[in-house]
């Protein structure tokens, strides 16, 4: 039986913090590619924060946020402009955090997602530009650090911040629209999700008639899901224990997989923001005009499926994450259709169980693979083998040998491949009425070209791949 | 009237430490200085002001990498250092 | 080099790095503005120990021009004060009576020129720090137009009033010097490109220069007010119109300066936490209370009430009442001017309402604030403002005061050399 509580809705609203890949940080010329560096070597005055320090606003950063603002549907004021938000913390090198407040860059906008119960639009509030703070590490052990190290390569990266209206009712709308947000600005090229830090979510989470509570610094897609799922079964179990959801600000430990309370005073923070006097306000409405949008995720999966036939479910995969849907591209000439299954499920698969990134693999080797596959040279299980080691040799950072040597080294090119292309050579040749049903459009034929091999080879081929080089001599032939 | 309270207050908001003299006499003369500002009050409370003048918009400039500071110099200045971090009170 | 009056808060000695218009000058240059390599304290003791590990824009401009730079001078605390008495390191005194204070903020700069210890001298001028040591050192002194001269590398105080200038004991070396200093610079947002151009004439026929009454009222010691009467009449003599006139905003102007310039303090100020920079912070206790501590320690009264006053203005429930007003209040004294410019070229009157005060004098706050009636409407509407010499009182220096349209920093300049070659006639 359904208590009360668990038949009232859960209300999400998404704050996303998303750094735009420009070459050089928002205020200053220092580089944006600092992860795999010392500390405190991508800084200058201006992004430390040093007395008589300037800044000066990066017109990239800003031509990127229009084109989210143009993609995201956002209404674009006439002039905009950045504001000072005041708070003392040593990751904020000047005491206070340049962003917008009362005049951002975008205003109710909209983004169009799968949702629980079909196409759902998820409403944008405002789309912003500000600078991260640097990065602390806590020095010293467990829960009581004994001092803090900064370094400020982060200092001054421009983020986006992309707020929602509270829209989503569940952990699983949420992440549906972490992921087609991800890929929207992915396909915009001003994002690069896989990089570390590179999007951190804050989440506003209530059930219907109780009190907001806040979940800061999440700071992976798949965190969101599970930070707000403990934080739903949290409340629901209070409010079964008739007691008051508290209005408060949670942490979410990623590594527990649960929020706990910062058990700070809940004091409303006072910003006390005012306009940023070192900036002049931007006043550029008039770009949105000139921002030519590519093609977008949801015209790229209609393309994919009129163009290469694939099924919507292959097509929305494929389409899902840009480099994927490019690597589609690359190697969907080989045959449209073996292509979608091996890159959506196979390869897809693979990738994800390792934790690797789809530009791990070359597509020309992806490629090779494919027309060993088409042509029945290799067996399906010896192609995922064959893959297996590609991508293990990626890991490693070795070079990535051929699929075609790798068959040979492991000895798993099939001793009877060429004899099954000689054997579907017979059975077409000595079928030629059934072939000629074929070639005038009756597929059953294939069914009995298929069943025939399946008596030469004594039923211990694997169907599928018969019919697969069956196909391929017909079609050639 | 700014009471006692009210400095101590906004000594808390701005981080400022102070010494039990100085709120005496931050009360006092925060009184005197508030006072002289109520000629703000007969503005009238509606509009905005001026934000800029309108040759002066759009300043920008192209996303070029320069080159940083060395790390030395980049944390010359602090107190304390650890590994190319910059040392600073515990936040937690 | 001896130092009686207090100056200086560190002596250097940059060489040129060529020659140029500045050429065997010996320049000083007020200690908010950085130097690398050379310590830069603001005058307050939060900065102790620290060294910029770069030049502001205006010191690369000046020594490649020839210049050498001989020191940093003494200063109110990150320029809050009139006196030079808030600085960290102690009070500079007035060459002519050192009884008396050098004026402020850049006392240390006034001092230094108008005793010959440099030959030129950069300040700052957030509501008239330029201008008032000028008035009571009897010194020229110019505040250029805002975005006239880059700011890169000026420790901020109000970022939005403020501006680099000269001080010098004649008008021709102010207008080299601003021919030096007002060149673009990428580096600030709100610096524009405006090379200064005069060779000054000292033609002022047929000049209007408008005279607001209310540049004679608000406290102004009617001997000062009779000095400067006079000197306009000076000017008439040499063909200018003069014409009276009416500035209804300045009743607010006071208030809205102060009220701008602590709220943009109150932020600027935060930076300093001790922990990249300056007094070091104390490793051992949490986060805020350490930064609190270095607060207490390294900020002098002056700055405290500033800046706590600022937060304040900006809080939430009060922004509304206080910071926003304040703009508004700015935005009629901007019009105010632009109304009176398209009657006149110039406006003239007192710098300071009175001579150099004695040491100690103004230990009340708001009766310092109020002294600075006269000098803050040029900073909020940031029209070009000038100090030249005009006079004395009790063997005092007194100062004129001339005022010009944006960007008409050349019809200042032109004006008070004008003034200062009749007058140098009549001596």
């Amino acid at each position: 039986m359904r208590t009360v509580t668990e038949e009232r809705g859960v209300i999400i609203g998404l704050e996303v913090h998303t750094q735009l890949s420009t070459a050089s940080k928002l205020f200053c010329g220092c580089s944006t590619d600092y992860r795999e560096d010392e500390p405190n070597t991508h800084v200058c005055p201006v992004c430390l924060g040093l007395p008589g320090s300037l800044p000066v606003i990066n017109r990239r950063a800003v031509e990127y946020a229009l084109k989210v603002a143009k993609a995201l549907n956002c209404r674009v004021a006439e002039e905009c402009e950045f504001a000072r938000k005041n708070y003392f913390y040593p990751d904020l090198p000047k005491g206070f955090q340049i962003t917008m407040y009362d005049r951002p860059i975008g205003t109710q906008g909209y983004v169009d997602i799968e949702g629980e119960d079909g196409e759902k639009r998820i409403g944008i509030t405002r789309i912003h530009l500000e600078e991260d703070p640097g990065r602390l590490v806590h020095a010293g052990e467990g829960d009581r650090p004994k001092y803090t190290l900064v370094d400020y390569n982060r200092s001054g990266i421009p983020l986006l911040e992309i707020v929602t209206d509270p829209d989503l009712r569940s952990p699983k709308e949420a992440r549906r629209f972490l992921n087609a947000l991800r890929t929207t600005l992915e396909y915009l090229g001003v994002f690069e999700g896989d990089r570390e830090g590179a999007l951190r979510v804050d989440a506003n989470i209530s059930i219907e008639g109780q009190n907001r509570v806040e979940i800061k610094n999440i700071s992976s897609y798949k965190g969101v899901e599970k930070a707000l799922t403990f934080e739903i079964t949290r409340q629901r179990g209070m409010m079964r224990r008739g007691l008051g959801i508290e209005r408060e600000t949670r942490h979410f430990m990623e590594a527990r997989g649960i929020t706990t309370s910062s058990r700070s005073k809940e004091v409303e923070h006072d910003y006390r923001y005012f306009p940023e006097p070192d900036l002049r306000p931007l006043r550029v409405r008039s770009w949105l005009d000139r921002i030519q949008l590519p093609e977008m995720p949801a015209a790229r999966r209609e393309r994919f499926m009129v163009q290469y036939g694939v099924s919507l479910t292959h097509a929305r995969t494929l389409t899902g994450e840009l480099r994927l849907a490019e690597f589609y591209e690359k190697v969907a000439h080989v045959d449209a259709l073996l292509a979608a299954t091996w890159v959506a499920d196979t390869l897809l698969g693979e990738l994800n169980y390792r934790d690797q990134s789809i530009t791990a693999l070359p597509p020309e080797r992806f490629e090779a693979l494919l027309r060993m596959l088409k042509s029945g040279a290799i067996t399906d299980r010896g192609a995922v083998e064959i893959l297996r080691r590609m991508l293990d040799a990626a890991a490693r950072h070795e070079p990535i040998e051929t699929p075609e040597r790798i068959m040979k080294s492991l000895d798993l090119g099939r001793d009877n491949a060429t004899d099954l292309m000689a054997m579907a050579a017979e059975v077409v040749s000595s079928n030629a009425s059934a072939v000629s049903d074929y070639r005038s459009g009756k597929r059953e034929a294939l069914n009995f070209l298929v069943g025939q091999m399946m008596k030469r080879t004594r039923g211990k081929a694997d169907p599928r791949e018969l019919r697969r080089v069956l196909e391929s001599i017909l079609t050639s032939g | 009237m700014i009471s006692r309270k009210d400095v101590e207050h906004i000594a808390e908001l701005a981080d400022i430490g102070l010494a039990p003299e100085e709120v005496e006499e931050f009360t006092h003369q925060f009184n005197l200085i508030l006072d002289y500002f109520e000629i703000l009050d007969q503005l009238p409370a509606e509009g905005g002001w001026t934000r800029t003048d309108t040759e002066d918009l759009n300043v920008m400039r192209e996303d070029l990498v320069v080159p940083s500071l060395p790390q030395h110099e980049a944390i010359m200045n602090a107190s304390a250092r650890e590994d190319g971090f910059i040392k600073a009170p515990r936040v937690m | 080099m001896g130092d009686p009056l207090n100056a200086f808060i560190t002596a250097c000695d940059l060489p040129p790095l060529k020659e140029g218009r500045l050429s065997g000058l010996r320049i000083a240059v007020k200690d908010n503005i950085s130097t690398a390599g050379v310590p830069t304290t603001c005058g307050s003791r939060i900065l102790q120990g620290y060294v910029p590990p770069y030049d502001a824009f205006v010191v690369e401009l000046l020594r490649a021009e020839g210049a050498r730079i001989v020191g940093k001078t003494n200063m109110d605390e990150f320029g809050m004060g009139n006196t030079t008495e808030n600085s960290g390191f102690g009070p500079t005194l007035n060459p002519i009576d050192p009884r008396r204070v050098s004026g402020g903020s850049s006392g240390g700069s006034g001092a230094a020129v108008a005793a010959g210890m440099a030959d030129l001298a950069l300040g700052s001028d957030t509501g008239g720090s330029i201008r008032c040591p000028a008035a009571f050192c009897g010194i020229a002194g110019h505040k250029p137009t805002y975005g006239r001269v880059s700011r890169f590398g000026l420790v901020a105080y109000a970022n939005s009033l403020e501006q680099i200038g000269p001080l010098a004991r004649s008008v021709q070396e102010i207008a080299t010097l601003l021919q030096v200093l007002c060149r673009h610079d990428p580096r600030d947002s709100t610096c524009r490109n405006r090379p200064f151009d005069l060779v000054p004439t000292g033609e002022i026929r047929g000049v209007k220069i408008g005279i607001p009454e209310e540049f004679f009222g608000f406290g102004v010691d009617p001997r000062v007010a009779a000095v400067v009467y006079r000197a306009i009449e000076r000017l008439e003599e040499l063909g200018a119109e003069v014409i009276a006139c009416s500035m209804p905003s300045m009743k607010y102007a006071l208030a809205a300066y102060y009220t701008t310039c602590m709220s943009e303090a109150s932020s600027n100020l935060a930076r300093f936490d001790g922990v990249r920079y300056g007094l070091p912070v104390d490793h051992r206790p949490s986060w805020h209370e350490a930064f609190r501590e270095v607060r207490k320690r390294g900020f002098g009264s002056e700055v405290k009430r500033r800046v706590m006053l600022g937060t304040f203005a900006l809080s939430a429930g009060y922004y509304g009442r206080y910071y926003a007003k304040a703009q508004i209040a700015r935005d009629l004294v901007r019009e105010d001017f632009a109304q009176l410019f398209r009657e006149v070229d110039l406006i003239a009157g007192p710098t300071m309402p009175t001579i150099a005060f004695r040491l100690g004098e103004k230990s009340d706050p708001l009766s310092s604030y109020l002294a600075d009636i006269l000098t803050v409407p040029a900073n909020l509407a940031g029209i070009p403002a000038i100090s030249i010499p005009c006079g004395e009182v009790e063997g005092m220096p007194v100062g004129l005061q001339l005022m010009g349209r944006h960007f008409q920093d050349e019809l200042v300049v032109d004006a008070a050399y004008a003034y200062e070659q009749a007058r140098g006639c009549e001596r």
